[in-house]
């Protein structure tokens, strides 16, 4: 069994190696250091730490105004707060400027577990996808969430990184090769593909491993950019393999799914079926048993290849 | 030093005649609000801000924000005048290729120092430049101008809090309390006082001014900060000031004069059509 870590912990831990090396580094948080971890950063970079509170859209305007005076600055809150209560903030003082904020949203998806359908930010890569110019990221793992991270720190301009609160198991080995805006393929194969991004990126390697027991051979890409989304690797996808699977810890509306979609139907139309959140707000309960309840288990992705394999286009 | 409170004066009704021309070229915008604040604006650009038009990223100067955004005719007049950009661009406002886009842009105009436009963002941007020179340790100030109908928005009293939090005796906000907003007064649509006693409950220093008085406004960017506090200059004023038919009337919020109601407004304003 692989280690598993936070998404959330990574980050905390790249954000201090980040912050004792760049000290143009600024974070703020929002009354949520302890579990978006930047309390880490606080305790070794503490002059360059401000917390603004239970304030969100202060939160991501104050962030505007330091980049605007040439700061790095990671501001960081739970993905709903962020993504969803200061959206218009991100839109008009971080995303029409163009100014180099980094949020990095923990705390994403129905993994939040027992906090409920309030807290379960289910459409925060449609909301920032939908910004122009925005660079959006949602690792897999703790290897590649710290890879994507320092890039996302020597970039100019606004990123938001999608972390998650529960630990999972680390799928890569090394960091090297991972890239913004180049989706890793983790398996080879040419029956079907499996585009993840996430912490489904897991579910889809156990689902190209059960298929595999039965002779398939599937493609499975880490798809870790949304936006800017890796092109070829989709319509490599679609002209070499018998269709393509999405799957994300989000929405079937507005995220991974139809982005993929709206490449393959420009440039190589074919079959997609979308495992995610099927347009349902979700509840409590454990994030395995959610995982389950709402389709987001390698069981609903070897079901949607299936569905792929009696469906030609 | 005397200040030469005839020549901001005069610089001010400059502005305003080129709030007029421009708004009127354009056949849309802001002119009441525009108006109001234009003797604010001046003190500011003409008087109190170290900034230098030949160098607008300078690292050591004092940054102006407009929080209220569709006053950007007012901006734009100042920065023309102090040599930003040409005052002839000034004709151009709103229209298709402009770099005077109807709500200031920082990536077009230089001297603009944030876009805005959305109400009650500056503030909060303002707070984080404030923060940003503490941090440096530079020594400048940050001057935001702000609405009386923009302390509507909450975000007006998150970054407010977070100001005195930081003690932040580098930011000074300048409101512009007109009293008018576009349903009407201010009282009418969603009561914004006592203003005074409100940002002094948040910490915050407060100086009280008539927003058409240069020495008033002058003396009050003059006075000295009050350690650790952040200041907020309350200026009364008149929306549309300086031109007689649209003072204290809310239809002038954001409606471009015709010719014949441009050129009596030029003449009122000493200038020529």
């Amino acid at each position: 069994m692989a280690d598993k870590i936070a998404t959330r912990q990574a980050y905390g831990e790249v954000l201090v190696e980040l912050g004792l090396s760049c000290l143009d580094i600024v974070v703020l948080d929002g009354d949520l250091s302890k579990s978006t971890m930047t309390t880490h950063f606080e305790s070794s970079c503490g002059s360059r730490f401000f917390n603004i509170g239970i304030a969100e859209q202060n939160l991501f305007g104050v962030a505007a105004g330091l980049a605007a005076s040439g700061k790095t600055v990671f501001a960081s809150t739970f993905a709903m707060f962020a993504a969803g209560r200061a959206y218009e903030i991100i839109r008009n003082s971080i995303g029409y400027t163009g100014l180099n904020v980094k949020i990095c949203a923990t705390h994403a998806g129905i993994t939040v577990g027992e906090d409920g359908g309030s807290h379960q930010a289910i459409e925060d890569l449609a909301l920032m996808r939908v910004i122009p110019g925005m660079t959006v990221l949602n690792p897999a793992d703790a290897v590649s969430a710290k890879a994507l991270i320092r890039e996302a720190a020597e970039m100019k301009g606004p990123v938001y990184v999608r972390l998650g609160r529960l630990a999972v198991p680390v799928v890569y080995d090394q960091a090297d090769m991972i890239k913004i805006g180049k989706a890793r393929c983790l398996r080879e194969g040419n029956d079907y593909t499996i585009i993840a991004t996430g912490i489904m990126v897991n579910e889809a390697l156990i689902a190209a491993d059960q298929l595999a027991e039965t002779g398939m051979a599937i493609r499975v890409i880490d798809m870790h950019t949304i936006k800017p989304i890796d092109i070829e690797a989709i319509i490599g996808a679609a002209t070499e393999t018998g269709g393509i699977v999405t799957a994300e810890e989000h929405s079937v509306i507005g995220g991974l799914g139809s982005a993929v979609a709206e490449v393959t139907s420009s440039f190589a139309p074919c079959r997609i079926e979308r495992v995610g959140i099927k347009d349902v707000f979700g509840e409590s309960g454990k994030p395995e048993e959610l995982m389950v309840k709402f389709g987001l288990s390698h069981r609903e992705i070897i079901k949607a290849i299936k569905a792929l394999q009696g469906q030609a286009l | 030093m005397t200040i030469d409170y005839q020549a901001l004066n005069d610089t001010a009704r400059q502005l305003r005649i080129s709030i007029i021309r421009s708004v009127y070229a354009a056949k849309s915008g802001h002119p009441g609000g525009s108006l109001s604040a234009a003797d604010i604006v001046t003190a500011l650009y003409f008087y109190r801000m170290k900034i230098d038009p030949r160098q607008p990223e300078w690292d050591q100067r004092d940054k102006f924000i407009l929080s209220k955004g569709h006053a950007a005719p007012v901006l734009y007049a100042a920065l023309a005048e102090r040599g930003f950009f040409p005052k002839e661009e000034l004709l151009t406002l709103r229209q298709l290729g402009s770099r005077l886009q109807g709500h200031p842009d920082m990536n077009k105009v230089p001297g603009v120092e944030l876009s805005t436009g959305s109400l009650g963002q500056g503030l909060s941007c303002a707070v984080g430049m404030a923060i940003a020179d503490k941090v440096d340790d530079r020594q400048a100030g940050i001057f935001v101008l702000i609405g009386d109908g923009e302390i509507q928005e909450g975000i007006v009293w998150e970054a407010a809090m977070c100001a005195a939090h930081y003690k932040l005796d580098n930011l000074t906000a300048i409101l512009d309390w007109n009293g008018l907003q576009i349903d009407g007064r201010n009282e009418d649509v969603i009561s914004v006082t006592p203003i005074d006693e409100k940002f002094q409950s948040f910490g915050w220093h407060v100086i009280a001014v008539d927003g058409h008085d240069m020495a008033e406004i002058t003396a009050a960017l003059d006075a000295d900060r009050i350690t650790d506090k952040p200041t907020l200059i309350l200026a009364k004023t008149v929306k549309g000031k300086g031109v007689s038919f649209m003072e204290g009337d809310p239809g002038w919020h954001g409606k471009a004069p015709n010719e014949e109601q441009a050129r009596q407004a030029i003449k009122e304003l000493g200038g020529t059509w």
